[in-house]
């Protein structure tokens, strides 16, 4: 088999033929471009919506579960397994939220390997006063510099700035839902009780939006030390640890770890988040499902074509099988089209679905004040590239691979007899 | 004094379609090397599928085939391939050039196969065959652009690139007017005199025929006369 040879015949055929080649290299070109962009986009989603859900929450919380049921003294004191004991109406214990040694705790975490940032919390239940109405939300107090690690608040930023948390310790941020619904803005006063009975009064500094309806709805940043007062506690309560690894993953062996070690609840954020993780795993399959569709029908295009360009040519095939052409030069002629189509509309197609992706990744989008995206999702990335080429290439082979046999089994007396 | 070539021997051929036919019965020759042979006979009698059969193309039939003493009977499809390409050379009634090629790629074609020679040598080769059917000038034209006569002649520069041991006719003037035809019998005449090269065609040109060594006539699938 001499691969040179039919080389030059593919090219010869494919030259002589330039609209016929040219219709089926788009077919490949428009399939392997809409995969790119499918693929990019829909990842590009995926990305965004886990970034939103994952930013405003942390890779490890560290808290201490309040539970009312406890072991009873007695059970304590005599543990025979044949003994029954009965203690009627146990009185739940008074037990604090708080971490024991908080502050210490978060010093040596954020000495620890893998650990990009700690931020210590005290939060509240709370009721928002304005004039008479009342609402319920969380009271979060926070150490600025270190949440903003975390959670970049400072983007999330809608008006005022968290800034000022630092000289007006009697400031807060509020969630921009609850802003509106408490009718306040930037230099009101709100009053806050805690449900314990403690009251303060705090001006609004700053009113901010993560875009996630639970927090913007309920949340409100101020001081540690306000919260603090308004529960009427020392300088040393913490109830949360809020911690970000480098490495997401390395998350959930981090919180067992931490548990062993400090004796602490923790919860890590896959186990807080199925529901957006079980999400994502859909959307992905969904989008190779699509993308795959779209291959597979410019595969069955280039397999018509060639098709009919083996049917066009059945007259060529006798006489190169007359001169001396085994079945093999005639596959491979064949082929050699196929691959040449796949491979001259795959690398269009990679330059039209980037095209696209940059477009739509350029688009401006308004998705209201709450999110904080300006244009559409998109991702780049070299990997999407080199799939959708590696399957528009298989594909095309395949589909040319079938008629080139067929070819191939042509008998040349049928058709030099005429 | 000269040595056979060509020797079939027991060859039958049945047709299946619509229903069993006899097509050749019992046909049994030899042909000497350098010999112009005409088959003729009426239409129906065979005698194409005779030459089918004796181009390897057609390997349904009973009995066997030896060419330059080697059998071909029961070898694959793709070494009679390579066969063909080195031993045997067509000419086909309806000329059958590649119409996407040139002339001269058209006759380079099969010596680019057998890849015996360099491209260069093979180009060289392929103005020599194409000077002695009169064509070199027309070399870097498409062959879709030549008159009948003149595909035909390309043709056969074609089925002489290889050197090959037999030059096969199927009908090779059948389609062409008298000078044409006189061109082609001429080219013929002078291969098999001059380069010892056997001629094999089936035609149905009583001119054509007589001016060859031998006639083997047929008539319902048999030989009849040889």
């Amino acid at each position: 088999m001499n691969l040179n040879l039919s080389l030059q015949i593919a090219k010869t055929h494919l030259l002589a033929k330039k609209r016929q080649t040219l219709i089926a290299m788009l077919g490949v070109t428009f399939g392997i471009a809409m995969f790119i962009v499918m693929i990019s986009f829909m990842q590009g989603v995926n990305q965004f919506l886990e970034d939103s859900a994952l930013d405003a929450s942390p890779h490890v919380r560290i808290y201490n579960e309040v539970n009312t049921q406890r072991r009873s003294i007695l059970d304590e004191q005599n543990p025979q397994a044949d003994a029954l004991n009965v203690v009627y109406h146990q009185k739940p214990k008074q037990q604090l939220p708080r971490i024991k040694n908080g502050l210490q705790m978060v010093r040596l975490i954020e000495q620890m390997k893998g650990v990009w940032g700690v931020s210590p919390e005290v939060s509240s239940q709370a009721f928002f006063n304005n004039g008479p109405i009342q609402i319920s939300g969380i009271i979060a107090g926070i150490d600025y510099p270190r949440e903003n690690r975390l959670y970049n608040l400072d983007n999330r930023l809608k008006a005022g700035s968290f800034q000022a948390l630092l000289t007006n310790p009697k400031g807060i941020v509020v969630g921009a839902n609850l802003a509106r619904k408490l009718n306040v803005a930037v230099g009101d006063k709100v009053s806050v009780t805690t449900p314990t009975g403690g009251n303060l009064t705090l001006r609004v500094v700053g009113i901010f939006g993560f875009g996630i309806g639970t927090i913007d709805n309920t949340r409100c940043y101020t001081s540690i030390s306000s919260v603090q007062e308004i529960l009427g506690k020392d300088a040393s309560y913490i109830t949360d640890i809020h911690i970000k690894m480098t490495d997401p993953l390395l998350a959930l062996p981090f919180g067992q770890t931490l548990r062993q070690q400090f004796g602490v609840y923790t919860e890590d954020w896959a186990t807080a988040n199925q529901a957006i993780l079980a999400g994502k795993k859909i959307r992905n399959v969904m989008t190779f499902v699509i993308s795959m569709t779209l291959l597979v029908v410019a595969g069955f295009g280039i397999y018509n074509i060639m098709n009919m360009n083996v049917i066009n040519k059945l007259k060529d095939i006798a006489i190169l099988k007359a001169t001396g052409f085994g079945g093999k030069d005639v596959v491979a002629v064949f082929l050699w089209q196929a691959i040449i189509i796949g491979i001259l509309g795959g690398l269009l197609g990679l330059l039209l679905g980037f095209s696209i992706s940059y477009a739509l990744s350029i688009t401006p989008f308004d998705a209201g004040d709450l999110l904080s995206i300006k244009t559409f999702p998109v991702i780049f990335k070299m990997e999407y590239y080199v799939m959708g080429m590696a399957f528009g290439v298989i594909t095309t082979i395949l589909a040319g691979y079938f008629p080139s046999r067929r070819a191939a089994k042509i008998d040349p007396v049928a058709i030099l007899r005429g | 004094m000269n040595p056979s070539v060509l020797s079939a021997s027991h060859i039958n051929k049945y047709f299946y379609q619509p229903e069993r036919f006899q097509v050749l019965q019992e046909v049994n020759f030899d042909v000497k090397r350098g010999e112009f042979l005409s088959i003729v006979g009426k239409s129906g009698c065979g005698k194409s599928t005779l030459l089918y059969i004796l181009s390897t193309m057609d390997t349904d039939y009973e009995g066997s085939l030896e060419v330059n003493g080697q059998r071909l009977t029961g070898l694959s499809q793709d070494r009679l391939a390579a066969f063909r390409n080195e031993h045997l050379g067509f000419v086909f009634q309806f000329h059958f050039l590649l119409p996407e090629f040139t002339v001269l790629q058209n006759v380079m074609l099969p010596a680019q196969k057998l890849g015996k020679y360099s491209n260069k040598d093979i180009e060289e080769r392929a103005y020599e065959k194409l000077r002695l059917v009169n064509m070199a000038e027309h070399a870097r034209k498409p062959s879709s652009k030549l008159s009948g006569g003149q595909q035909q002649r390309v043709a056969i520069a074609r089925a002489l690139i290889n050197d090959p041991t037999i030059i096969m006719g199927d009908e090779p003037t059948g389609n062409l007017d008298k000078t044409n035809s006189q061109l082609v019998f001429d080219i013929f005449r002078k291969i098999s005199q001059e380069n010892h090269q056997t001629i094999i065609t089936v035609t149905h040109d009583p001119d054509f025929a007589r001016g060859g060594d031998r006639i083997i006539e047929m008539s319902d699938g048999r030989v009849v006369k040889s």
